[in-house]
């Protein structure tokens, strides 16, 4: 069923559902540092749990990519549209993996249990360090920022691929006819 | 793909950017909005802490509020009586080891002892489950305001003027009659008087939580811990020394433990369990959890409580939250100064040194 110019349907179900997950992530993370008011607990209580569904798929999902190469971009490409989409990709693993490895970093440097809601907790991965508390939450706000950037350029180069080029790259994740 | 002969330029290709444009201005405007950019009104941590710093002055390195404290250690010996209630493991008999810290309030850490008759106890349980159990109480009834807003609207009302270095009256007098909620809160400060000593105080939750028990039920308390140590009759704090609490504690901890009951108020239907302003009635049922022994100090400046972010949000299971809504503005402007101070001490860039010499 998956043919050499679309994803495989796996990849496509995880991208789709991983692009959901993580867009709420950002929008929960910069609600929730961002209020006082009731919707900051529950945020937070969405955003922990959330954060590590997210690591767990995105290992699977690596996994997978790497075990099955994406679709070519189309040759006639510009050389740097191609690493840009390259780097971007690679960008977007990076950050999906390092951001909620992070984030549980962070809570065990602060020396704070890192709770899951329902009585799930995770041992802490990093020794109480109050400083190295500190550069991990600056990281994860900034390298936050860069995560919604960089999903900011890959939603407008996917439309751009699909509106303007009409080249069947969108169309390879989202599995519906080319239209060329 | 390999044809890209057989592609037309799309019709309309002004339009199409400009679709474009528009969806990804709009996923940028919403994260702008929901991130507090683009919501300039809204009351942020930041700007709760912004507040708090701006009255007690810039100390880095130091908590933005209770600045001045000590650090003390001990152990809470569990009396089991409240393991009937909470399924929390603390509260079965046993021992579970604590790192408090004994506080005033204000952002001034070099503030007198006497400069305000409120003493504070933060408190963490350190259960042996790696669960944690952090309080934070205060030798007071209840607290001024019931939510976060008024609580920022007072920080401002009590900026001082730079001019004098004092609040202008008008200003304080104006919140004070736009928020009839402080009026408990005003009665008793009328009369309170700074105490000579941390140890002869009864510090209070003041904010209720739920207790959860092993059937699932959930009981509203309020808690407080209430002092074996006498009220103090030995005399008032040495003349002229600032720091007379720290000199008091050092004394009677060469003296032996410390110790404060823990006692569990449970409301009574009809009692406000979201509304840290109001008093429950003394006639409450009543568990003695256990006792809280304090056998050690240190300094702040390198003591294990340094550290340690008093959010009053981190509960081990069988202890839940009420939907006062103190507790999680507490739980997000705890985070900010946590994060202010941590920042300095780690010497991040842009952030000001902390000064050696502790208090």
């Amino acid at each position: 069923m998956s043919r050499a110019d679309t994803f495989h349907p796996f990849a496509r179900v995880l991208h789709w559902l991983m692009a959901l997950a993580v867009l709420s992530m950002l929008f929960v993370g910069a609600g929730m540092v961002t209020s006082v008011e009731a919707r900051h607990a529950w945020l937070l209580a969405i955003h922990k749990p959330l954060g590590i569904t997210i690591f767990v798929l995105a290992l699977i999902r690596l996994g997978f990519r790497l075990t099955h190469p994406a679709p070519p971009l189309p040759a006639d490409m510009p050389e740097w549209q191609k690493l840009a989409a390259h780097a971007s990709h690679w960008l977007l693993y990076g950050l999906m993996i390092a951001m909620p490895l992070i984030g549980w970093g962070m809570l065990s440097a602060g020396n704070y249990p890192v709770t899951l809601g329902a009585g799930l907790r995770l041992p802490p991965i990093l020794p109480s360090d109050a400083a190295l508390f500190a550069w991990l939450r600056e990281a994860h706000r900034y390298l936050a920022w860069l995560f919604f950037l960089t999903f900011l350029a890959h939603m407008g180069a996917a439309l751009m691929h699909g509106l303007i080029r009409r080249d069947g790259v969108l169309q390879s994740m989202t599995g519906g006819k080319r239209s060329a | 793909m390999q044809e890209p002969e057989t592609r037309h330029p799309p019709a309309h290709a002004a339009w199409r950017w400009a679709l474009i444009g528009l969806v990804v201005a709009a996923f940028a405007a919403a994260f702008g909005y929901v991130g507090g950019w683009l919501a300039p009104g809204r009351l942020t941590p930041k700007r709760v802490i912004d507040a708090i710093q701006a009255n007690g002055g810039e100390y880095p390195g130091y908590r933005r509020n209770h600045a001045k404290g000590i650090c003390v250690t001990g152990r809470f010996e569990s009396s089991g009586a409240l393991a009937a209630y909470s399924t929390a493991p603390l509260f079965a008999p046993g021992d579970t080891p604590v790192v408090g810290r004994l506080a005033i309030p204000g952002g001034n850490p070099y503030a007198a002892d006497s400069s305000i008759p409120i003493r504070s106890f933060a408190l963490r349980f350190d259960l042996a489950d790696g669960e944690q159990w952090r309080t934070g109480m205060n030798a007071m009834p209840v607290f001024p305001v019931s939510t976060a807003k008024a609580f920022y609207e007072l920080q401002v009302a009590t900026h001082p003027d730079p001019a004098t270095g004092k609040p202008d009256p008008a200003k304080p007098k104006a919140f004070f009659a736009a928020h009839p909620e402080t009026a408990a809160f005003l009665a008793w400060i009328k009369t309170a008087k700074p105490s000579a000593s941390y140890v002869t105080e009864t510090y209070e939750s003041i904010n209720a939580f739920y207790l959860r028990d092993a059937a699932g039920q959930r009981h509203a308390v309020r808690w407080k811990a209430v002092p074996e140590q006498p009220p103090a009759g030995d005399g008032g704090p040495a003349a002229g020394d600032p720091d007379y609490l720290a000199a008091d504690l050092a004394k009677r901890l060469g003296e032996g433990p410390l110790r404060w009951h823990l006692r569990m108020v449970f409301a009574a239907d009809g009692d406000p369990v979201d509304d840290a302003t109001k008093v429950w009635p003394d006639d409450r049922q009543t568990v003695d959890a256990g006792t809280i022994v304090i056998d050690h100090m240190e300094a702040q400046a390198d003591g294990p409580c340094r550290d340690v972010n008093y959010d009053p949000t981190i509960l081990p299971r069988g202890i839940e939250v009420s939907n006062d809504p103190l507790l999680v503005a507490r739980s997000a402007a705890y985070a900010d100064s946590y994060l202010r101070r941590t920042s300095e001490e780690g010497h991040l860039p842009g952030t000001a040194s902390p000064k050696e010499n502790h208090p």
